[in-house]
């Protein structure tokens, strides 16, 4: 029983920070029709940041450089595909970001090197007993933080202008233009918010129990995909369904690691790519997805 | 009664323009819509009527398109092929097929419909939000209400009242009668009078000939990117070539009263 709360919340710390990630897929895709497979090395770049400054400058200090950093990132990566591949289309802009993954996580790797590196969060190693339930605390943090984050992403959605003029052009391009919206400057915001949410997302990922910030911990976002994809791209609110689900799966897969035997070897890695592809056979645009418009 | 809005004259000098550097959609195209008018363009499919409107509302660049020579100017002021600085500059669009956001209650559309006027004081936006629900008070009915469930001719109106939040002196209308009964044509087409008595300048885009020389003061032709013919609404209404292209397959009510329907249609049905 203890084991089981262990394991859920697990899952909600996980799910909480992939949401901060998801969400950055999400917001980037309904912005300008990209799917930013660059988004992992810009977390990357944004925890090395973190890392590297928290010893001159303070661990809050560095939070903000690290999300600052990681949102001109990807603002230029954004202004990279949008002028360099002008007319080329969203599909041009997604390989392109491939591209510019693999030239980013070089030049990170050639920074990490192979060390893990402290982010220097205030947490540490410590426990908390809640009940008879043992929970780290920088998860207990990693919730508290992105659930702050993302409400505020959300009521951004719903109550400013930016959010208002986001919504309007993901639904209709051109008549948002018609009213007046830069579209430019609009998906500019939206690759920026992106980055700075990955980079909070890193500090977690690095967080106890994980050794560190190390090369791997930009793959690690990568699950964030699945629980994009699944949650329906185009859907903020898919992102968070998505990525509770898939921090449910690979809390489970990886407290349960050892009844599984053979099987459960390696399984916490794949689980998040096991629940898309069951999600996507039954409900093909994602769980909140808006299904392709056909108007006949 | 409404406050007057303020009012421009929209000039469209001999322009040019092509998508794609390959298809050139109009050919030296001139028009002008004199301050607190109504002029309305006419012309079949593809003859470069939604061409003209977007490259006055600067939205050419997000379908291939750019002007190539000529120019628009509002009241003397050019303008360049931004959407944002033509809604800035008063000149905004309705566009064809209504394109409301359908995901968004009406009350957000027609907060969209503010987004290209800066930031403008709350009174600001009060007043021009009572002035569009007093023009199509079924807005403010219906202002919790998604979009994308309203009627065909309630979506029309939203899309009006949403450009109409921008407060503009030039209104581009694409095809407003598109799609609609009859009875909801004579009626938008009654709202396009009355936001034109308020003082707006009016660029209709018609295929409905009849609705559109019924409201406009002038009216010009467009027939494979150049003006054909252009007049006053009534010389062109009782112009023979005018009747005969266009008129004859436009009755208002059902079919054609005693008119044959034109060659046209019938080699649609018949190829």
């Amino acid at each position: 029983m203890t084991r089981l709360a262990e394991t859920l919340l697990d899952a909600l710390a996980l799910g909480s920070v992939y949401a901060l990630v998801a969400l950055g897929f999400t917001v980037v895709f309904k912005a300008s029709g990209v799917m930013n497979f660059a988004h992992g090395s810009v977390l990357l770049l944004g925890g090395w940041v973190v890392a590297a400054t928290h010893g001159a400058v303070g661990f809050p200090l560095a939070v903000l450089l690290g999300a600052a950093a990681a949102a001109a990132a990807s603002g230029l990566l954004h202004l990279l595909t949008a002028r360099g591949l002008r007319g080329a289309g969203a599909h041009a802009a997604t390989i392109l970001t491939i591209g510019a993954d693999l030239a980013l996580l070089t030049a990170l790797g050639r920074a990490i090197g192979a060390d893990y590196l402290a982010t220097g969060d205030p947490w540490g190693s410590a426990v908390v007993r809640i009940g008879g339930v043992h929970v780290v605390e920088a998860r207990l943090a990693g919730i508290a933080v992105s659930v702050a984050l993302i409400g505020a992403v959300f009521a951004a959605f719903r109550w400013t202008r930016w959010g208002l003029a986001m919504r309007a052009a993901s639904a209709d391009e051109e008549a948002a233009a018609l009213m007046g919206v830069r579209l430019g400057r609009m998906r500019l915001t939206a690759w920026c918010t992106a980055g700075a949410l990955a980079a909070v997302a890193a500090v977690f990922l690095a967080a106890f129990p994980s050794p560190g910030l190390d090369r791997s911990t930009g793959q690690l976002a990568l699950a964030a995909f699945p629980a994009a994809v699944l949650g329906g791209l185009d859907s903020a609110a898919g992102a968070l369904v998505g990525s509770l689900a898939i921090g449910l799966a690979g809390a489970l897969a990886a407290g349960y690691q050892d009844e599984l035997g053979a099987f459960g070897e390696g399984l916490p890695g794949i689980a998040p790519y096991l629940v898309m592809v069951a999600v996507l056979l039954v409900r093909p645009s994602g769980l909140l997805g808006s299904k392709e418009a056909v108007r006949v | 009664m409404s406050p007057p809005e303020r009012s421009s004259t929209l000039t469209v000098e001999n322009l040019h323009v092509a998508y794609g550097r390959a298809v050139r959609a109009l050919r030296g195209v001139s028009l002008d819509l004199p301050a607190g008018r109504i002029t309305a363009v006419l012309g079949a499919n593809g003859a470069g009527k939604s061409t003209l409107l977007r490259a006055v509302s600067g939205t050419l660049g997000l379908h291939r398109g750019a002007v190539t020579a000529g120019s628009v100017a509002v009241d003397g002021r050019p303008l360049t092929e931004d959407p944002a600085r033509a809604v800035r500059a008063g000149v905004v669009q309705v566009p064809e097929g209504r394109r409301v956001f359908a995901d968004l209650t009406v009350e957000e559309n027609l907060r969209a419909g503010e987004l290209g006027r800066g930031r403008s004081g709350a009174a600001t936006r009060r007043e021009a939000r009572e002035r569009v629900f007093a023009l199509l008070p079924v807005l403010a009915e219906r202002r919790r209400q998604r979009a994308g469930l309203m009627s065909g001719g309630e979506q029309q109106m939203l899309a009006i009242g949403r450009a109409l939040m921008a407060d503009p002196c030039v209104l581009l209308l694409d095809e407003p009668s598109l799609g609609l009964a009859p009875r909801m044509v004579r009626q938008i087409g009654a709202i396009v009078q009355e936001i034109n008595r308020q003082g707006t300048s009016v660029l209709l885009v018609e295929q409905n000939t009849a609705m559109a020389l019924s409201v406009a003061h002038r009216a010009l032709v467009l027939e494979n990117g150049v003006v054909r013919l252009e007049g006053t609404a009534a010389e062109l209404a009782a112009g023979d070539e005018v009747r005969r292209l266009y008129l004859g397959a436009a009755e208002e009510d059902g079919p054609a009263t005693g008119g044959r329907p034109p060659v046209r249609e019938l080699r649609r049905w018949t190829a």
